[in-house]
């Protein structure tokens, strides 16, 4: 006689068979049924799953142009344009990965400013905002090389510059720039590279870290826009009081943010894939040309910022310096940060005025960056810089000296 | 004196400082775009139309009896041309092709790269992308800017693209056209500097001034097409797709609001 | 939290389904373009264009191959000897008359060509895809003592006759393929293209 192998989560059938040999509802319950989020998550709240919808479209966007793409000097701008053309739907496979790259960026950059203003980084939730950081730095990374496979003469001419950028640290720097393209100059060597690292190793970090930070999320919990942990006011089932479970609640939510993003996406994709210079470059309709650098050379908009900062420096190394604490600078926001409440709303007026004006300089600087210097973009892109700085590096003192006011037990919902 | 803030408003602080914001940036962004756009040089509008059909095989055909001796379109197939602009394929062969091509075939030339640079000074480059790294405004300009410039091996230069290589191959279309300058004090009063005013007709050419504009409108829209075949079929995909979208965005729209009911 | 009383079950019940429904339908029609991105590009449509070859050097009873997507094409010229042995062996094939076999109308029958002189056939065995050799002469003993001339093919024995006609007792199960051709001259055969069909 053979006895069913019982299962701790009470299914039966054939999901009652795999649950018995596999968390399968166990973790479903645990990630997404069961979790309780707070239930006054507002606008700002859509773009961490729209950023898992934008991951999972590129990764199939991507996996079906690698079938046609050549990773090579000599048939790369060949095969985009074959793309575009020759294969059936081609070009809106092309397209949507070109567009998602954009969006992207625009999705993780909203994501990001709504934990700054909601203080999402803040304990306990550095891990999960560390593995957050990691995520936009393995993305940089991702759109960087990806920039360069099309073989355009943007692509070309922008993987110079940033490459050369290594060139600044003392000693080391030309042998490293020599062995990052593997050539002494941009190559078919360093395309074939940087597509394996595109298509393959990025990717797989990209993956795991998404996972690890989904996990670190769902252990601590979601903040929200009142900064207040759900956690602390339980009924007497056990759930949190303000919690709500994931499922039904914000999968019907979120599910209208993905059509409302699909529709922008679709918009974009279909009617204005170029964004007018925006997403696709001019520039990157001619193809690589060793010997002619485009008129204006610019990276592609998300990147703008920091190359203005880059730009604003009149020192090589400072300059490049500079750049790279202005991203890295992110990591250290949790401990930045003295105040006492997290969310915007219960924050005095210094954080509102830090963070608003780090918002315009970051906008100016990204708006900097995009055009060719003259004499007053560059003054400027340093008074910007400098503001840019300024919220990072007198955080501890505003935050500290900021008058919060009172937060609630509760968190502020009103019924629809 | 302040007067403080009620908790109430408190959702209300955030989207005033948005507003804010926004502002300031569209007030920066505003006057750093007047500093740039002073830099730039005015260009004509082409006004081409992709959809219209009958002006696009015009424009093939102006553009294979005047351009696809030194510039090709490697990019096209023939028989897309054919499928695209309602045309048979014996129709492109009999107009469109004339050299032993087959309609399968790219739109190759048969002109070698070096020869090319040796005659011109510099290869005629492919034309598929042309109208995508530079835009269909430029294209139309480009081919009503060439004047009579004595200095230059082609006798001719070009307003838009300086020192152009490319000799003006329209001329007997268009006719010849002259620069005219007006004299200008430099600002030590010591000098009159000569400064490029406009373009005036020297000789007739061919056709009318109007008959030429539609000429090049024709070629620039045929260019736009080559740059990216497939456009009229996105676009009309995209109607249908954003109709599809908004219904579904109802659908979620009222799910979403149904089960959020339960929410108190 | 939940108050029941209140739920309309058959209205969420109703947009459940029909949101369901609309968006499935949605992620169809996406996976579409997707999917057909595998089908043969124009580029390869148009590599895969019809072959000429001119066949006015080829001698009787020789053979020759072109290649048309991919595939090597035989064309043989039969001599009247090698079209009248087609007549005496129906008993040795499994299709005599092409039933099951894939060609143009116009090859449905002995000969399995639109001018018998010349046989025209796909040389991959549709046993598993090998090419047969050319084994035109009658009682080769390389092949079999009462082999009528034809195709040998290597890897696992199939043979057809000289219409391309499977024998039976081998692993090939159909007779060789005959590709759409037509002749554009007397000298000029192109493959990939039944002017008559069309």
């Amino acid at each position: 006689m053979s006895t069913e192998t019982k299962n701790d989560v009470g299914t039966t059938g054939l999901l009652g068979w795999i649950d018995a040999r596999f968390p399968l509802t166990k973790t479903w319950r645990e990630q997404w049924g069961d979790y309780y989020a707070p239930k006054n998550f507002n606008f700002w709240y859509y773009f961490g799953s729209l950023a898992l919808l934008v991951l999972i479209l590129q990764i199939v966007t991507g996996i079906f142009l690698t079938m046609n793409y050549k990773p090579s000097a000599e048939g790369a701008f060949a095969s985009v344009e074959y793309i575009m053309r020759d294969v059936n739907w081609g070009w809106l496979i092309r397209y949507m990965h070109s567009t998602g790259a954009s969006a992207f960026f625009i999705v993780v950059y909203l994501h990001m400013f709504r934990g700054l203003m909601y203080g999402s980084y803040k304990n306990p939730r550095e891990l999960l905002w560390i593995f957050g950081m990691l995520i936009y730095l393995c993305l940089m990374a991702e759109a960087f090389m990806g920039y360069l496979l099309p073989w355009g003469n943007m692509s070309y001419w922008g993987a110079q510059v940033i490459t050369n950028l290594f060139g600044a640290i003392p000693y080391v720097g030309t042998s490293l720039v020599e062995w990052i393209r593997g050539d002494y100059f941009i190559s078919d060597i360093t395309l074939n590279r940087f597509f394996a690292l595109h298509v393959i190793a990025l990717p797989l970090a990209l993956v795991f870290l998404v996972v690890a930070h989904l996990l670190a999320l769902h252990e601590v919990g979601s903040n929200n826009p009142d900064g207040i942990e759900i956690k602390k006011n339980k009924g007497p089932d056990g759930k949190p009081l303000d919690g709500i479970p994931s499922h039904p609640y914000y999968s019907v939510k979120d599910f209208m943010g993905f059509v409302f993003f699909a529709m922008i996406f679709a918009g974009i994709v279909l009617f204005e894939p170029t964004v007018g210079n925006l997403f696709l470059e001019k520039a990157n309709f001619d193809p690589a040309d060793r010997l002619q650098t485009p008129d204006e050379i610019a990276p592609v908009w998300y990147f703008t910022p920091y190359y203005a900062i880059l730009r604003a420096v009149p020192n090589k190394l400072l300059g490049v310096v500079l750049m790279g604490v202005a991203v890295m600078i992110f990591f250290l926001l949790p401990w930045l940060d003295r105040a006492k409440v997290k969310s915007i709303r219960y924050r005095g007026w210094l954080y509102k005025g830090f963070l608003g004006s780090f918002v315009i300089s970051f906008i100016a600087l990204g708006y900097i960056g995009m055009h060719k210097p003259t004499p007053v973009l560059t003054i400027e892109s340093r008074i910007f810089s400098i503001i840019y700085f300024a919220f990072f590096l007198l955080m501890p003192w505003y935050t500290n000296v900021d008058k919060t006011k009172p937060v609630p037990d509760r968190v502020t919902f009103h019924a629809h | 004196m302040r007067t403080k803030m009620k908790a109430p408003a408190m959702n209300n602080t955030v989207k005033n400082m948005i507003r804010t914001l926004k502002l300031c940036t569209l007030l920066f962004i505003g006057t750093a775009a007047v500093a740039v756009q002073a830099e730039e040089r005015e260009l004509l509008h082409a006004n081409n139309d992709v959809a219209n059909k009958a002006s696009l095989q015009r424009g093939a055909r102006n553009f294979v009896n005047y351009c696809s001796g030194c510039h090709s379109t490697k990019y096209v197939r023939y028989n897309r041309l054919a499928v695209d602009l309602d045309l048979t394929d014996a129709q492109v062969k009999d107009n469109l092709i004339f050299t032993n091509a087959k309609v399968t075939d790219n739109m190759t030339i048969n002109m070698d790269p070096a020869d090319g640079k040796a005659w011109f000074g510099k290869t005629p480059p492919d034309l598929s992308l042309i109208a995508r790294s530079r835009g269909t405004d430029y294209l139309y300009t480009f081919l009503h800017s060439f004047y009579l410039d004595p200095s230059r091996p082609t006798g001719m230069n070009n307003v838009v693209l300086p020192n152009a290589a490319m000799p003006n191959v329209l001329w007997e279309l268009q006719g010849l056209q002259k620069a005219v300058y007006e004299g200008k004090t430099s600002e030590d009063g010591k000098r009159v500097d000569k400064v490029f005013k406009g373009l005036e007709a020297d000789t007739k050419g061919k056709l009318s001034p109007e008959e030429y504009d539609q000429f090049v409108r024709d070629t620039v829209n045929f260019l736009d097409y080559v740059g990216e075949p497939g456009q009229v079929e996105r676009r009309n995909l995209g109607i249908r797709v954003m109709g599809f979208l908004l219904v579904l965005f109802l659908l979620a729209y009222a799910l979403k609001t149904e089960y959020w009911k339960d929410i108190k | 939290m939940s108050e029941a009383e209140n739920v309309d079950e058959s209205r969420r019940h109703f947009l459940l389904v029909a949101t369901t429904v609309v968006g499935a339908a949605g992620a169809v029609a996406t996976a579409i373009p997707f999917l057909s991105s595998w089908q043969p590009s124009a580029r390869a449509q148009a590599l895969g264009g019809p072959v000429e070859a001119d066949i006015s050097k080829l001698q009787v009873g020789e053979l020759m191959k072109v290649e048309w997507r991919g595939q090597a094409i035989y064309i043989v010229h039969r001599s009247q000897e090698m079209l009248d042995k087609l007549k005496d062996h129906d008993g040795m094939l499994r299709d005599p008359n092409s039933e099951e076999s894939e060609q143009p109308a116009f090859a449905k029958n002995a000969q399995r060509a639109l001018n018998p002189e010349y046989l025209v056939l796909i040389g991959v065995c549709t046993h598993l895809g090998c090419a047969p050799m050319a084994k035109f002469k009658v009682g080769d003993t390389d092949v079999a003592a009462d082999w009528p001339g034809g195709f040998y093919c290597p890897c696992h024995g199939s043979k057809f006759d000289l219409s391309g006609r499977v024998l039976k007792d081998v692993p090939a199960p159909l007779n060789l393929k005959v590709p759409p051709y037509y002749f554009s001259s007397n000298t000029t055969l192109v493959i990939g293209l039944d002017k008559g069909a069309a």
